[in-house]
């Protein structure tokens, strides 16, 4: 039977790993990833798990190892945050370009500087060119059921491609929350005996891993690799729903809350989109036609679900936790506006950048934004496109 | 009672606000109610003021932000009382728990009129039983008297569990701890 548990999302986090059981693990610790690496080390010392852990010295040594235990054949999985992430830069496009399958949860944490140890996206944003799938987890529910899936993800034959686990820092990585764990042998099911298909410790069938590649087929490489991110969509709506068999809970590129009928809507990823929800339960019971589009899937950008569920409405803010600092809004923005500009009537987009370095975002706060977009339907003005939100201007 | 119970914890670096916002959640949980618990992350140091929060539902939660409009106000430390702002967004039927061994009206006169005020010297019941200054335990105990959001018996019984695990082998610490949540539950007053 699946058990109900008061976790936090690190807690979460680190069980999901438990029950992955990988070949190797090479983490450093960083807040408000630490607890994950420090629970996940004691079930190494308590015998509960057979990995092979690795304490390295830094972020980039911590990618490097899983990228070289990946490319030797092992199941390998880290967990960083922030500046953490940033120290791996380099390697993380390594780990995609040689399609080597490795999870990695990254705990939402705003770069330096100033210094900051809270929530904001502009980590795993920075990151989103990389070749990395990336999944973001609105809790810890989430945050668990996507670490699981992610194994399935990344080492589908057809992909091999690295996968990030984001969940909000603090907001959902410290936070207790009720959630429903699966029973360790459903977990070894699921994921399945890992086989490489290239491993460098096959030595009947030798491999290269790496070697220079120049203007003769670098650019194969380069297409193949954007070839696998385009299938790869398919690849996770498949993993969901044997997941939704498994669990009950069902999972998708992105999740439509409301929408059908709604004239103005956010789009948002991560623990906001909780408390957005919250909003719109708010708004509709007074007859207001609000609704929200959470994005879980980020990389490869769910362009079609996203042109689908945005088409007909009037107004849509695009919420962004990270700046890009292209004066033109934020990633997501930028992303979603070029998707639905597609449709014949496309909707107002506006960029809404808010909770950068952690800066709370309450019921007030969204309730005021379902406001504006509400005014601009009636006055048809659609003012500002980039606005900050919750940010002391004077 | 509205459909999400929102709490709000203050307190000094080391009263355990944080623990006793994981206690309840913890606990409130095994009673089958959604919950959140989760304190704020600053500077935290020793003596310096800092907040926890908790949920608890019957329903799903959804909201992921801190709660600025409680409808319980625990106070570990009456010294923060006029300092930091404790009433601040306070429901206007919300209650307000304080650690004093000052009667409700006498924090009532200092306070203004605020929600329902209650009062419990958690401060010297955990001094009588565990033998030190920490309130939260007490403070818990006397929580569930005021708002009868969870079975006594049932929550002591819970807590035993939980400081089983966090003091192992030191079966006088449990027993004081319990003895605390107890006697608090007792003693706390109202107006």
């Amino acid at each position: 039977m699946p058990k109900k548990v008061i976790m936090k999302g690190n807690e979460a986090v680190a069980l999901a790993m438990r029950q992955i059981n990988p070949n190797v693990v090479a983490a450093y610790p960083i807040t408000p990833q630490t607890e994950i690496v420090q629970i996940f080390s004691s079930f190494v010392s308590d015998e509960l798990v057979d990995t092979e852990f690795v304490t390295v010295e830094s972020e980039h040594s911590a990618m490097s190892a899983s990228i070289g235990a990946s490319a030797a054949g092992a199941r390998a999985m880290t967990a960083t945050s922030a500046n953490g992430l940033a120290f791996m830069w380099e390697v993380i496009y390594i780990a995609a370009s040689l399609r080597l399958p490795i999870v990695m949860a990254v705990v939402n944490r705003a770069l330096s500087g100033p210094i900051n140890i809270h929530c904001d996206h502009s980590d795993s944003m920075g990151a989103r060119d990389s070749g990395w799938i990336q999944i973001y987890s609105e809790n810890a529910q989430e945050a668990y059921d996507n670490m699981i899936q992610g194994i399935r993800i990344a080492e589908h034959e057809d992909l091999k491609l690295p996968v990030m686990v984001t969940m909000d820092g603090f907001i959902i990585s410290h936070a207790m929350e009720n959630l429903m764990v699966l029973e360790d042998d459903k977990v070894e099911d699921f994921i399945g005996e890992y086989k490489p298909q290239y491993p460098l410790l096959d030595i009947e069938n030798p491999v290269t891993y790496g070697p220079l590649d120049l203007y003769d087929f670098y650019f194969e490489h380069k297409r193949q690799q954007a070839e696998a991110m385009r299938i790869a969509g398919r690849i996770i709506k498949n993993v969901a729903d044997d997941y939704e068999k498994l669990s009950g809970r069902s999972y998708g590129l992105v999740e439509p809350y409301y929408l059908e009928d709604a004239k103005v809507a956010l789009v948002v990823l991560g623990s906001t989109a909780g408390t957005a929800k919250a909003c719109v339960d708010e708004l509709r019971l007074e007859g207001k036609k609000v609704g929200l589009l959470k994005i879980r899937v980020f990389r490869p950008f769910p362009y079609d679900e996203i042109i689908e569920a945005l088409k007909g409405l009037k107004v849509v803010a695009i919420m962004d936790r990270s700046d890009s600092f292209s004066s033109f809004g934020g990633p997501v923005f930028n992303e979603v506006r070029s998707a639905i500009l597609s449709l014949e009537r496309p909707p107002i987009t506006l960029s809404y950048i808010y909770g950068l370095g952690g800066r709370d975002v309450n019921l007030k706060d969204i309730l005021g934004l379902y406001h504006d977009l509400e005014e601009i339907v009636f006055s048809g003005e659609p003012g500002e496109v980039l606005r900050y939100l919750g940010v002391r201007e004077s | 009672m509205p459909k999400v119970i929102e709490i709000r914890w203050h307190g000094r670096g080391g009263q355990g606000a944080k623990t006793a916002a994981e206690l309840l959640a913890e606990a409130a949980g095994a009673a089958d109610k959604y919950i959140q618990g989760f304190p704020e992350y600053g500077p935290e140091r020793m003596g310096a003021p800092v907040v926890a929060f908790n949920r608890i539902s019957d329903e799903p939660i959804k909201l992921h932000c801190h709660v600025t409009n409680p409808d319980v106000v625990l106070v570990l430390d009456s010294t923060l009382v006029g300092k930091i702002g404790v009433t601040d967004g306070l429901r206007e039927d919300g209650i307000l728990l304080i650690n004093t061994n000052k009667s409700p009206q006498d924090m009532r006169n200092l306070l203004g009129s605020i929600g329902k005020v209650f009062t419990v010297d958690a401060t010297g019941i955990a001094l009588e039983t565990i033998g030190r200054a920490i309130p939260n335990t007490p403070m818990l105990g006397a929580f569930i008297r005021v708002t009868s959001l969870l079975d006594l018996n049932f929550f002591i019984a819970h807590t035993k569990e939980e400081l089983k695990k966090k003091f192992k082998g030191k079966g006088q610490i449990i027993e004081g701890n319990l003895e605390a949540i107890k006697r608090a539950y007792q003693e706390v007053e109202g107006e």
